[in-house]
């Protein structure tokens, strides 16, 4: 009972990102209208970058700020008391891509929707093919 | 890291998520994603990312929503699923 | 369809959810992640780059080439949303709306008719239209500025505090956003062009691809910024400092530019005439 609890106590923020995920990709993939697959596929986004958040904190250790810079006196800079900045760098850019796409993906479906007059997939299909 | 409010947090996006995908008006779409982005970036901040934070909440929890509202402005306000 | 899709989603998520146990715990110093390439970079950037931030020291200087790609990305994406959206048709082909002030009578004039000459009396609306609100427009008069100086302020402090040329820039961005909001989208269009933010935007990255070409000219490495030190005339170290923050301000222009651009076209339609 206590190996459960500090299993579970250890890993529930990746249990947490997988059912993020999922929902993002149930959502993309069942969901018929064009804003709702564009929702689903945020969610997918931004649980990914909760993922890698989470594998980049350390227990008991402070910001990637390094204070008292200034100054004559150097405190000795160890690695253990900050936490990890690499995957913050990577999840910048990955933040600022997913915008990006949001943007495009607004167009498109702007356009869709003046072409067909409508928003859901079945719908333009079946224009589609009766054209 | 303070477990409880980690695990709160947790929950709190998980069921808006669900309820983002699963409301049939598109505008309280929008508005749930705006507020799913910003639980995101209250997470990110508890976790020490704090550049990370800022950004998620300048661009998801501002522009994003604007660009979403936007978009349902300019086309239909309701789904049928 | 929503079966299959969900019994795969399931399956998905119980194969990854099983390998989760080989996962290192969270918050492990000592997890593979932290261990090969990070301790160099907190140890060594406030020797190196004398920029106490790290996040934006590696991002800037050690990983410049990523944010370099991304600034171009963003640019890409402003200006395909452009091409798909914008739609330029004469002026006289659109119908306008007209109010006379005073009885608060609402005309249509179609296509080719001409305008109506005494423009004290009639003001031009848009089709979904809200009387004056004295409180929006003189809120929104006294905190654009304030707005606009902390972007300013985050985009140069982003060596000592979190920040940096992003999210100033998307804070810039979000001010005209607001401008737009708040008065209609014609005013704002007089005040910043669309051709202003697209030659904006084209600016920003080449600021930053500028920067990298002038290090190449003085002799070093593309985006290497200890070759700027004899222009800037300071120390090898200060220098890596101050090119880290001209790169910030491309990237933060480019960024503004684009946040506008896109809100120009997807709130419009890409016609131009009347935003939300």
């Amino acid at each position: 009972m206590n190996d459960l609890i500090t299993l579970v106590a250890s890993k529930y923020n990746y249990w947490a990102f997988i059912i993020l995920m999922m929902l993002g990709l149930y959502a993309m993939i069942v969901k018929k209208n064009l804003v709702k697959k564009i929702i689903g596929m945020n969610i997918f986004q931004t649980s990914i970058i909760l993922f890698y958040i989470s594998v980049g904190a350390k227990e008991h250790a402070t910001i990637p700020i390094i204070e008292h810079s200034h100054g004559a006196e150097t405190h000795p800079i160890q690695a253990i008391n900050y936490i990890n900045p690499l995957p913050h760098v990577l999840m910048l850019t990955a933040i600022v891509v997913s915008v990006a796409t949001l943007g495009v993906a607004l167009a498109l479906a702007i356009r869709v929707y003046r072409q067909y007059g409508t928003l859901e997939e079945n719908e333009i299909q079946s224009q589609i093919n009766q054209v | 890291m303070i477990w409880q409010l980690d695990v709160i947090i947790l929950t709190l996006v998980i069921i808006s998520g669900i309820a983002a995908i699963t409301i049939k008006d598109l505008l309280g779409a929008a508005i749930l994603f705006g507020a799913y982005s910003f639980l995101m970036c209250l997470l990110w901040a508890i976790m020490g990312a704090v550049d990370v934070a800022f950004t998620e909440a300048s661009v998801g929890a501002g522009v994003s929503t604007v660009l979403f509202v936007a978009a349902v402005f300019q086309t239909t306000r309701r789904s049928k699923d | 369809m929503k079966a299959i899709a969900f019994i795969t989603v399931m399956l998905c998520g119980s194969l990854i959810m099983f390998s989760t146990f080989e996962f290192p715990d969270w918050g492990d110093p000592q997890s593979p992640a932290s261990s090969h390439l990070s301790p160099y970079f907190i140890e060594q950037s406030l020797v190196d780059t004398a920029v106490p931030n790290i996040v934006t020291a590696v991002l800037a200087d050690y990983r410049g080439f990523d944010t370099m790609f991304e600034t171009t990305v963003i640019f890409a994406a402003g200006l395909a949303c452009f091409f798909l959206l914008r739609t330029f048709t004469k002026k006289s082909r659109t119908e306008r709306l007209y109010r006379h002030s005073s009885t608060g009578i609402i005309i249509n004039i179609k296509k080719g008719g001409k305008r109506p000459d005494d423009s004290s009396k009639f003001e031009r609306i848009d089709s979904l239209w809200t009387p004056y609100d004295l409180i929006i427009k003189t809120t929104c008069r006294l905190i654009i500025p304030s707005i606009q100086l902390f972007a300013l302020y985050v985009i140069a402090h982003g060596h000592h505090s979190p920040g940096g040329g992003f999210q100033g820039g998307v804070i810039l961005g979000a001010s005209i956003i607001l401008l737009a909001i708040s008065n209609d989208l014609r005013s704002t269009l007089r005040r910043m062009s669309e051709k202003a933010s697209a030659i904006m935007a084209a600016a920003g990255v080449l600021i930053y691809v500028g920067t990298g070409l002038l290090c190449l000219l003085m002799g070093a490495a593309f985006l290497d910024y200890e070759a700027l030190a004899p222009l800037l005339q300071s120390g090898r170290i200060m220098a890596r400092s101050h090119g880290i923050l001209i790169v910030e301000i491309g990237v933060g222009l480019a960024v503004m530019a684009v946040m506008i651009w896109l809100y120009y076209n997807i709130s419009s339609a890409g016609k131009h005439d009347e935003g939300l």
